[in-house]
């Protein structure tokens, strides 16, 4: 049986450089997350990322004839361009917490830090892609991009208090996943996709409602203040 | 007895029903003995499914499978499920606050079985993960169900953490995939088979790097040190019945996945370094939880690192992996599951009588309760592994699966951890059972509905542990055969 070209293996120059421009904007905005303080600004750069990765899904729906990405990028657009920002604003609305006071590190080492983890992801990536043959193939910069987005989303989870914080680490750390497996995995069951999406939605929602009892219970939604239970 | 297929219809759609009705009927007792006739038919179905499923049977469009491994764990679940059901209605009917929810819980509670039901049913991997995550969200609002300060920070670290873990194996499932397209092309089937059948021709750096993710992503779930964090908050601040769920149930659930990502490496010849990792993670994790068991104070935490312990031992016997090892992680993972409800179903009594889960407030537990204390106490002996209880039967199946590989050393650190682990453990019993008189006596009773459990959880331990039918072991031959796990080299 022949089966039909791998994406990857046959990109023409200037679709890979516009695949690789659109990564890198992702990545810098989640510099943007990492360096602000204000929640707000957090909430903008997801929504500004969330809409360059569908950009890329339209890209390549359209450079590898994949229709069902146009669906995809229309969902992503709706729902972690729109509906999920919507969402994180109004539970930051509701706690009335606007930035992020007790960041562990300063925003300039916090750039340094994420700095040095994008360079590792990189050297991850780039050996990764030695060892299977695809030396200097876009493969690289999407697997930079996945595992750069979950160090940074990690470092976020690490070095800030705020629940929403919590939440938006994770998002972008979700958000990684999901950029680089339009590159590698365009094929990947549209099933999956959509409930992946539908599971965000979800676990968002939860987030929300447990923000709101750590609200009413607590009284806090600082790490700072969750300390009861060690040992 | 319907054919298996039906038999699993009915499984999933008895707690689905549960949903709705408590909710719309809204009235606690209704709740109560709708979700106890949904456990036990989901038991009663569900208990005999191993023997009844002979290979792998695929059906809605191949999303959903059972194969003899999944029936296993899904008899494990129904026992749990059953169990706790029935704890469930003697432990809430004597908590005050939380009387006028108590249909919401029943509804949780089943929706909890549910996706704990239909997590071993995935035949895509991609599926399997949101189930896995599914069961997360669901029992992240049970742990938080008291709304105490306690339960809720637990429920949110809970939720935080896993989540975080769960990320990184839907990496690693990803990058399987990846690995698939190389010789597959762009777009193929995504189930355990095509991802077992394409292994042998993916690189196998990528190959590697997609199981650790894996392995650390559901290894957070199972609870392996030094991802378990999570665990020891949420299964101790939750109610007693969610406990046992969640250790009893849900570990094994997680466990399912790593072992049918072994089988995938090993199909591709690379099982040396998976097999490796597995072992030391669960000796790892027996370390920490020896250490944490022996300076616990909280009665139900000391059971969570137990699961820890267990979960830990269970690695361990598919990192030793061989007959003999999947067998003796297979009779230990329903052996934990039994004896883990009848622990935190004890511990959940004795909170309830003494007013505190602080261990040093429950004392004499023997003189104010012979029949509770003395199942709770048995438990503790059981799950310490002594005899003649089962525990000690597959403790000791996959020590010898250990020494008959070259990692004695693993074996020899079991051997000694267990023995640290068993002298900790009881020495906090004996204090609660023979300490001095307690300042304050318990001021509550503990009733019919909260003992039975316990003792149905105790008598197929003693049972299992006097006397292992054939059928059994047979199963487990079968079981190791069917998912192929070689042993460690």
């Amino acid at each position: 049986m022949r089966t039909p070209p791998l994406l990857i293996l046959h990109l023409d120059p200037l679709v890979a450089s516009w695949f690789s421009l659109l990564v890198i904007v992702a990545l810098t905005l989640s510099f943007v997350m990492l360096g602000s303080h204000w929640l707000k600004n957090h909430i903008w750069a997801f929504a500004a990322e969330s809409w360059v990765i569908a950009a890329l899904s339209i890209t390549v729906g359209a450079y590898g004839h994949y229709p069902q990405l146009y669906a995809i990028a229309a969902l992503t657009i709706v729902v972690r361009g729109l509906l999920l920002p919507r969402m994180l604003l109004r539970i930051v609305g509701g706690l009335g917490v606007e930035r992020e006071i007790h960041s562990r590190l300063s925003a300039a080492r916090s750039l340094v830090l994420g700095v040095a983890l994008v360079l590792f992801s990189y050297e991850v990536a780039a050996h990764l892609g030695r060892r299977l043959d695809l030396v200097d193939n876009i493969a690289v910069m999407a697997l930079m991009a996945m595992f750069g987005l979950k160090l940074i989303g990690f470092l976020m989870m690490m070095l800030r208090t705020e629940a929403v914080s919590h939440i938006l680490g994770l998002l972008l750390i979700e958000n990684g996943i999901f950029l680089g497996s339009q590159i590698l995995v365009p094929g990947m069951p549209l099933l999956l996709e959509l409930v992946i999406l539908f599971d965000l939605l979800l676990i968002v929602s939860t987030f929300g409602l447990l923000t709101r009892y750590l609200k009413t219970h607590v009284g806090s939604t600082s790490s700072r203040d969750l300390q009861r239970l060690v040992g | 007895m319907p054919s298996p297929l039906f038999s699993i219809t009915l499984i999933l759609a008895a707690p689905a029903a549960v949903i709705p009705l408590s909710l719309a009927i809204a009235r606690p007792r209704w709740a109560e003995y709708l979700n106890l006739a949904a456990a036990l038919l989901v038991f009663v179905l569900g208990a005999p499914l191993p023997w009844r499923v002979h290979g792998r049977l695929v059906w809605g469009h191949g999303y959903l499978m059972i194969d003899p491994f999944g029936a296993w764990v899904t008899l494990c679940t129904a026992a749990v499920y059953l169990l706790a059901s029935l704890y469930s209605i003697g432990y809430l009917r004597g908590m005050t606050d939380v009387r006028g929810t108590l249909h919401h819980y029943y509804a949780l509670f089943a929706a909890f079985g549910l996706t704990m039901l239909l997590t071993p049913l995935q035949n895509n991997p991609g599926l399997y993960w949101i189930c896995v995550d599914l069961t997360t969200i669901v029992s992240a609002f049970l742990v938080g169900f008291q709304r105490q300060p306690e339960s809720i920070e637990a429920a949110w670290k809970y939720i935080v953490l896993v989540s975080a873990g769960l990320s990184l194996a839907l990496l690693g499932t990803v990058l399987f995939y990846w690995g698939g397209t190389f010789t597959l092309g762009p777009t193929y089937a995504m189930t355990w088979q095509s991802l077992r059948a394409v292994a042998p021709h993916v690189p196998p750096p990528l190959l590697m790097l997609s199981f650790l993710l894996v392995l650390i992503g559901f290894g957070t779930k199972v609870g392996l040190a030094p991802m378990h964090t999570w665990l020891p908050d949420a299964h101790s601040e939750g109610p007693a019945p969610i406990s046992a769920m969640l250790s009893g149930a849900l570990l094994n659930c997680a466990m399912l996945g790593l072992v049918r990502y072994l089988g995938v490496l090993e199909h591709a010849g690379l099982g040396a370094l998976p097999h490796m990792l597995l072992i030391v993670f669960g000796l790892f994790s027996l370390l920490v939880a020896a250490l944490f068991i022996t300076r616990q104070t909280g009665a139900k935490r000391l059971m969570a690192y137990s699961s820890v312990e267990h979960m830990g031992v269970v690695a361990l016997g598919f990192g030793f992996g061989g007959p003999l090892g999947v067998a003796g992680a297979l009779f230990h993972m329903l052996n934990h599951s039994l004896n883990k409800c009848l622990m935190f179903f004890g511990a959940g009594n004795m909170m309830h009588a003494y007013g505190s889960k602080d261990m040093r407030a429950i004392r004499r537990v023997g003189d104010y309760f012979p029949v509770t204390g003395t199942l709770w106490l048995a438990g503790a002996v059981a799950i310490t592994g002594t005899p003649p209880f089962a525990l000690f039967l597959s403790e000791f199946t996959i020590l010898r699966a250990g020494f008959s590989t070259s990692q004695w050393w693993a074996a020899l650190g079991l051997g000694a951890l267990l023995i640290v682990i068993f002298i900790g453990f009881l020495a906090h019993f004996r204090r609660m059972f023979y300490g001095a008189a307690p300042d304050h006596p318990p001021h509550r009773t503990v009733s019919l509905w909260q003992t039975t459990p316990m003792w149905l959880s105790l008598l197929p331990l003693l049972v299992l542990g006097l006397w292992l039918p054939h059928g059994l072991w047979a199963l487990f031959q079968h079981i190791a055969a069917d998912l192929r796990v070689g042993a460690a080299p």
